[in-house]
C-alpha cells in the first residue's frame, strides 16, 4: 500500500514525536509513505478564515503537485486533512472558485483536475491496514492499559468523513485490536481549543481541563490522539492547566501510532515517547511491563 | 380529410400569454391542415371561454376540438364535458399543454412560442385520427374499507356507519384507539383524552354497520373505484374473541414478561399488563387479549399453558393460525396515522444511552393515569425530578432527518410544561426554535404558560450530556444551547430531558400506498390529489386519505379530515355510478395468435384466454388502458383505444413538422 505523504508543518516541529513513530510504525504495518516533494503549508484552519482564496490556492498547489502520482494523499494532521479536503470540496462545487484557482495554479506552471483523494493516516490504519491485521502484528498485546481515545473535532467534521461526527469509533477498534481497553470517554470528539491557545489562552485551557478531567475520571492511564495540535495542547499545556485551575493532572497524551508501536514491541525511544512533556507515568509503565 | 377542427388558445391571464406570443401561435394554427377556425381567449376554462367552443360546435362550424392551455390533469375533464354537452364525443377532444410544459418552464419567449406551436401541431395532427368512444360507467359498492383504527379511522368509520353504510375497519394492533389512546390530556383544552375517545371506540365495537378487524393487516387490493376486492390477513391472536369475555384472569396469572418487570421506572413504562398475554391498555376495543408469542413461555419453551388452565371460557387457542379474509368494497379510506421519530440516531441527545432522557411518547405514557406510574412524573430511580428540560424539534425541521415541521410538538410541549408544573415542584426549561401555536386557542394556551413560571429559551439544543464542568452540574444532564434571544451559549443542568420527537409516516405506509396505488412524497406521507382543493382525495379514484398519513396533524385537524373523507365517500355512494375512462385495450381476434404473452403481463388481471376460439380476451371492466399488453403483443393484435398507433404517429409527425 503506497501513498503520497503530506506531513504538514507540525510533525516537523512541535509534533516531531508523531513523525518519529510514523517513521518506524508505518513500514512495519505495510504502509509505504512517499513524501510529496516541494509541498507547502496548507495554511491551517486559521488562514482559511482570514484569506480564504489564498488559503485555497496554497492548498490546491499541494493537490496539483500530488496529482501526477495518482495515489491517495495521506496526512497525519487533522487540520491539514480538513483544509485539503475542504479545498477539494470547494474546487468541485464552485465553478467560479475553480476558475480562479486554475489561474493561480497556471501562474505556477501547475494544473489540477480535482481527482485526488485526501485521507487521514488514521483512516489508512483503520480501513486499509485494519484492526485484524494489527492484531496479528501486535506481538505485545497491551492488556490492562486503559486508554481514553481522543479524536478532536477536525477529523470528524464536517460529517462526510470516514467516521461518525458525534461518536467516532474507528480508533477505538484499533486500540481494542492491540489489546488495550477504551474507557468511556464522552469528550472524544470535543474541541481542545486548538489555536485559541495562542489568542484566548484561558478559554483554551478551560477546554483542555474538561478533556483531561474526564479522562482521569474514567480512570484512563493515558489519552491517545491523532492530531498534532490536540496532543500539544493537552500535553505541553497540562502544567499550565494545573496552575490555573489548581488541578493535579499528570496524564500522558500520546499518538495512536506510538501506542501501536508499543504493541509492535518497538522501544519507546524510537517512538519518540521520550519527547513527551508529561512523561509516561510509573503506573502506565508498570501496566506496559506487565502486559 | 373531412374533419373540422377548432383550436382554442388560452392566455391563462399572463401565465401563458406572458411567455408565448399568442398572435403568432394563432396565425400558425390557422395554417394547419384540418383546422377550421382558431380563437384565443384570456381564460378558456371560464364560462365565456367554454361558451365560445359551444357556440362553434352548435353553429356546426367544427366537429373536433383542440384546446391549448394547461395540463390535462387540470382541465381535460372541463373541456370534455363541453364537447359532450354539445353532442361531440368527448374523445374527439385533445388538450395541448402550453403552460406547465411550455410557458412555465421556458425563460425565452421565442423558445416557448416555438414549443407551443409544435405542441399544437401535434395535437391537431392527432385529433384528425381520434375515434369516438362509448361512455363507460360502473356501479359503486356501498361498503367502505377504512385502514387504521386511530382517531382518524374511528371518526371516518362512525360517520359512514351512522349514515347507514357498511364499513370494514382494519387495525393491525390488538385494539383500536391509536396514539390518542396513549395520551392523558389533550392540548390546548386539557380535556381527558380517554374520556373523549373511549366512548367512540366502544361505539365502533358495537355498531351494527361496522365490521371491526383488529390485529389484522391489509394483504392485497385489486380492482378499481367502486369495485375493489380486498384481502386482509387476520394475525393469530391465540385467543378466540368469540369465547373470551375479557375477564383478565389470564394476564393476572401469566408468568411471561413482555415489558421487563425488573427495570427502572422508565424501562417498565406500560399502559396495559406487562405479561406475555396482554391487552395494550385496559379500555381496549375489543376487550380481548393477545399472546405475544415472542415472550410467551409456551411458544418459547414448550411448556407453561397457565393462561389456558385459568381460562374458564376455554378461549385460549395455541394452535390458532393466520387466516385470510376477502371481501368487496367500493371505496377505501387510508388512515394509517404516524410513528414518532426515533431519536437514537441523534447521538448528541443521548436517548438510549443516558438515563432520564425520554421521548415524548414515553412521557405521554408516564403521564397517563392508567399507566404504570399512575400518571406520576418520576425519574428512572423513582424519585421526583427537580428540573426538567423539554427539547423541541427533535427530528423535525432538521435537514439531516426530516425537513417538515411536525405541527403538534410545540403544543404538546406546552402541555407537558403545564402538566409538570401541576404535578411536581420541578423547574421547567422549554427549548424551542419558534413557537408555532397556530390553532384555535393555541396562542392563548401559550400565553397562559408564559404566566406559569416556565423558562422558555429560544434556541436549538446542541447536546445533552452527562459530563459536568462544575459542581452544579455534577450528577445532572446538561443541556447545551445557544440562547438566540440573548445571544449567549448556555449550559442548563436538569434532572430529566423530554425530547419532542417529530412525526413520521407510520411503519408500512409505503406498502399500503403501493397496494392502493397512491403515491408517497419524499417526506414519506401520502400525496393528496390537490394540496388545497383535494386534500382528502388521491390520484386514484375511490381511494381517500384521512389524518396523519397525509401530513402531521393534531386531533382537531385529523377529525375534520376524517369527516371530510367520509363525506367524499358518501357522495360517491349516493351517486351510485361513476364514469370511468373509455380508453381501454382491444384485441383483434383475427390477428391474435393465442400466444398468451399478454395474459400474465396485465397488472389488472383483465386478460383471460378463450380456449374455444384460441384467442386472448380483455375484460373491459377491469382494463385500465395502461398499454402494457399493447406493447408486448408480438402480432400487433392489441390496440389501445385513444392511443392507437396511427394516433401516436400522427402526433409525433405533427410535433416534428414545426
Amino acid at each position: 500500500m503506497k501513498y503520497t505523504y503530506y506531513p504538514g508543518c507540525s510533525v516537523g516541529a512541535t509534533a516531531n514525536l508523531y513523525q518519529d513513530s510514523i517513521n518506524v510504525v508505518a513500514p512495519k504495518v505495510g504502509v509505504e509513505l512517499e513524501e510529496l516533494q516541494d509541498w507547502n503549508c496548507c495554511g491551517a484552519t486559521a488562514y482559511m478564515s482570514v484569506k480564504e482564496l489564498m488559503s485555497f490556492a496554497i492548498s490546491a498547489r499541494n493537490l496539483a503537485l500530488a496529482e501526477p502520482f495518482h495515489r491517495d494523499v495521506v496526512t497525519p494532521c487533522s487540520a491539514c486533512y480538513l483544509v485539503l479536503n475542504k479545498t477539494n470540496h470547494y474546487f468541485a462545487e464552485y465553478p467560479e472558485l475553480r476558475k480562479k484557482l486554475g489561474k493561480a495554479l497556471e501562474a505556477g506552471g501547475l494544473s489540477y483536475s480535482g481527482n485526488i483523494r485526501v485521507r487521514h493516516l488514521l483512516d489508512v490504519f483503520v480501513n486499509d491496514v485494519g484492526p485484524e491485521r494489527l492484531s496479528e502484528l501486535a506481538t505485545k498485546k497491551l492488556a490492562g492499559l486503559r486508554v481514553a481515545p481522543y479524536y478532536g473535532c477536525q477529523i470528524v467534521r464536517p460529517e462526510e468523513g470516514f467516521d461518525d461526527p458525534d461518536e467516532p469509533e474507528s480508533m477505538d477498534r484499533l486500540i481494542e485490536a492491540i489489546g488495550a481497553t477504551c474507557v468511556e470517554y464522552p469528550m472524544k470528539a470535543k474541541c481542545c481549543g486548538a489555536s485559541l491557545m495562542g489568542t484566548q489562552e484561558k478559554l483554551a485551557l478551560k477546554l483542555c481541563r474538561e478533556l483531561l478531567a474526564n479522562a482521569v475520571r474514567a480512570d484512563a492511564h493515558c489519552i491517545v490522539t491523532l492530531c498534532p495540535l490536540c496532543q500539544m495542547n493537552l500535553d505541553v499545556y497540562q502544567p499550565k492547566v494545573n496552575g490555573l485551575f489548581r488541578t493535579k493532572f499528570n496524564i500522558p497524551v500520546i499518538y495512536f501510532t506510538q501506542l501501536i508501536g508499543l504493541s509492535l514491541g518497538i522501544p519507546p525511544r524510537e517512538l519518540g515517547l521520550h519527547r513527551l512533556a508529561v512523561k509516561m507515568t510509573k503506573q502506565m509503565k508498570d501496566v506496559l511491563k506487565g502486559a | 380529410m373531412s374533419e373540422r377542427i377548432g383550436v382554442y388558445v388560452c392566455h391563462c391571464g399572463t401565465n401563458i400569454a406572458g411567455k408565448v406570443n399568442i398572435d403568432e401561435v394563432v396565425r400558425f394554427a390557422e395554417g394547419l391542415a384540418g383546422v377550421e377556425l382558431v380563437r384565443d381567449y384570456k381564460f378558456m376554462c371560464s364560462d365565456p371561454g367554454q361558451a365560445m367552443i359551444q357556440k362553434d360546435i352548435e353553429g356546426d362550424l367544427i366537429d373536433r376540438v383542440v384546446v391549448a392551455s394547461c395540463s390535462p390533469l387540470m382541465h381535460e375533464n372541463t373541456f370534455r364535458k363541453v364537447c359532450e354537452r354539445c353532442g361531440v364525443n368527448p374523445y374527439l377532444f385533445t388538450m395541448a399543454n402550453i403552460r406547465e410544459q411550455c410557458s412555465w418552464v421556458h425563460v425565452d419567449m421565442g423558445d416557448s412560442t416555438a414549443k407551443a406551436k409544435a405542441l399544437i401541431a401535434a395535437a391537431v395532427s392527432r385529433t384528425k385520427f381520434l375515434e369516438p368512444l362509448p361512455k363507460r360507467e360502473v356501479s359503486i359498492n356501498p361498503r367502505t374499507l377504512v385502514i387504521g383504527g386511530g382517531i382518524a379511522g374511528i371518526q371516518a368509520a362512525l360517520d359512514l356507519a351512522e349514515a347507514g353504510k357498511e364499513v370494514v375497519l382494519v387495525e393491525r394492533e390488538p385494539s383500536i384507539g391509536g396514539h390518542m389512546a396513549k395520551f392523558d390530556k389533550t392540548f390546548p383544552t386539557l380535556d381527558c383524552s380517554a374520556c373523549i375517545l373511549t366512548p367512540r371506540m366502544v361505539q365502533v365495537g358495537q355498531h351494527p354497520n361496522i365490521k371491526l378487524m383488529t390485529y389484522a393487516e391489509l394483504d392485497e387490493v385489486n380492482g378499481y373505484v367502486g369495485n375493489f376486492t380486498v384481502r386482509v390477513r387476520n394475525k393469530a391472536r391465540y385467543v378466540d374473541p368469540e369465547l373470551c369475555n375479557g375477564c383478565g384472569m389470564c394476564w393476572e396469572k401469566c408468568p411471561g414478561t413482555r415489558v421487563p418487570r425488573k427495570g427502572n421506572v422508565h424501562e417498565k413504562l406500560s399502559l396495559g399488563p406487562t405479561t406475555s398475554i396482554y391487552m395494550p391498555f385496559m379500555q381496549a376495543v375489543p376487550a380481548v387479549p393477545v399472546i405475544d408469542s415472542g415472550t410467551c413461555l409456551y411458544f418459547q419453551k414448550g411448556k407453561c399453558r397457565v393462561c389456558e388452565s385459568v381460562c374458564e371460557r376455554t378461549a385460549i387457542k395455541y394452535d390458532m393460525e393466520d387466516t385470510f379474509e376477502e371481501f368487496e368494497v367500493g371505496n377505501i379510506i387510508i388512515a394509517t396515522g404516524f410513528r414518532t421519530f426515533d431519536p437514537r440516531v441523534i447521538k448528541r441527545y443521548g436517548y438510549g444511552a443516558l438515563p432520564n432522557v425520554m421521548t415524548s411518547l414515553d412521557f405521554e405514557i408516564m403521564n397517563c393515569a392508567a399507566g404504570s406510574t399512575s400518571g406520576a412524573i418520576l425519574m428512572a430511580d423513582g424519585s421526583e425530578p427537580k428540573s426538567i428540560g423539554i427539547v423541541h424539534c427533535v427530528g423535525s425541521r432538521d435537514k439531516h432527518y426530516n425537513e417538515h415541521c411536525s405541527r403538534v410538538c410545540c403544543m404538546y410541549a406546552l402541555k407537558y410544561a403545564h402538566l409538570i408544573k401541576e404535578k411536581t415542584n420541578a423547574e421547567v426549561f422549554d427549548f424551542y426554535i419558534d413557537m408555532r401555536c397556530f390553532g384555535k386557542g393555541y396562542e392563548e394556551f401559550y400565553d397562559r404558560l408564559l404566566g406559569e413560571d416556565v423558562r422558555f429559551v429560544r434556541g436549538k439544543v446542541a447536546e445533552v450530556s452527562n459530563v459536568p464542568v462544575n459542581v452544579v452540574e455534577e450528577g445532572k444532564l446538561v443541556i447545551s444551547v445557544e440562547d438566540t434571544l440573548v445571544g449567549v451559549v448556555r449550559r442548563v443542568p436538569v434532572d430529566m430531558v423530554v425530547l419532542c420527537t417529530g412525526l413520521e409516516s407510520s411503519v408500512g405506509l409505503a406498502e399500503v400506498a403501493t397496494m392502493c396505488n397512491v403515491s408517497v412524497g419524499k417526506d414519506g406521507f401520502i400525496i393528496e390529489k390537490h394540496p388545497k382543493l383535494g386534500p382528502v382525495s388521491t390520484a386514484t379514484d375511490g381511494v381517500f386519505i384521512a389524518g396523519a398519513c397525509q401530513s402531521p396533524k393534531d386531533i382537531p385537524d385529523t377529525v375534520a379530515q376524517a369527516s371530510a373523507a367520509s363525506s367524499a365517500v358518501l357522495s360517491m355512494i349516493t351517486r351510485g355510478m361513476i364514469e370511468i375512462e373509455s380508453a381501454t385495450a382491444e384485441i383483434n381476434e383475427k390477428k391474435c395468435s393465442g400466444c398468451r404473452i399478454c395474459n400474465n403481463l396485465c397488472p389488472y388481471l383483465a386478460i383471460t384466454f378463450d380456449r374455444e376460439k384460441g384467442v386472448s380476451v380483455i375484460n373491459e371492466a377491469l382494463c385500465k388502458g395502461c398499454g402494457t399488453c399493447v406493447a408486448a403483443c408480438p402480432s400487433n393484435a392489441i390496440k389501445a383505444k385513444h392511443f392507437a398507433n396511427e394516433q401516436i404517429f400522427a402526433e409525433i409527425e405533427g410535433l416534428l413538422s414545426v
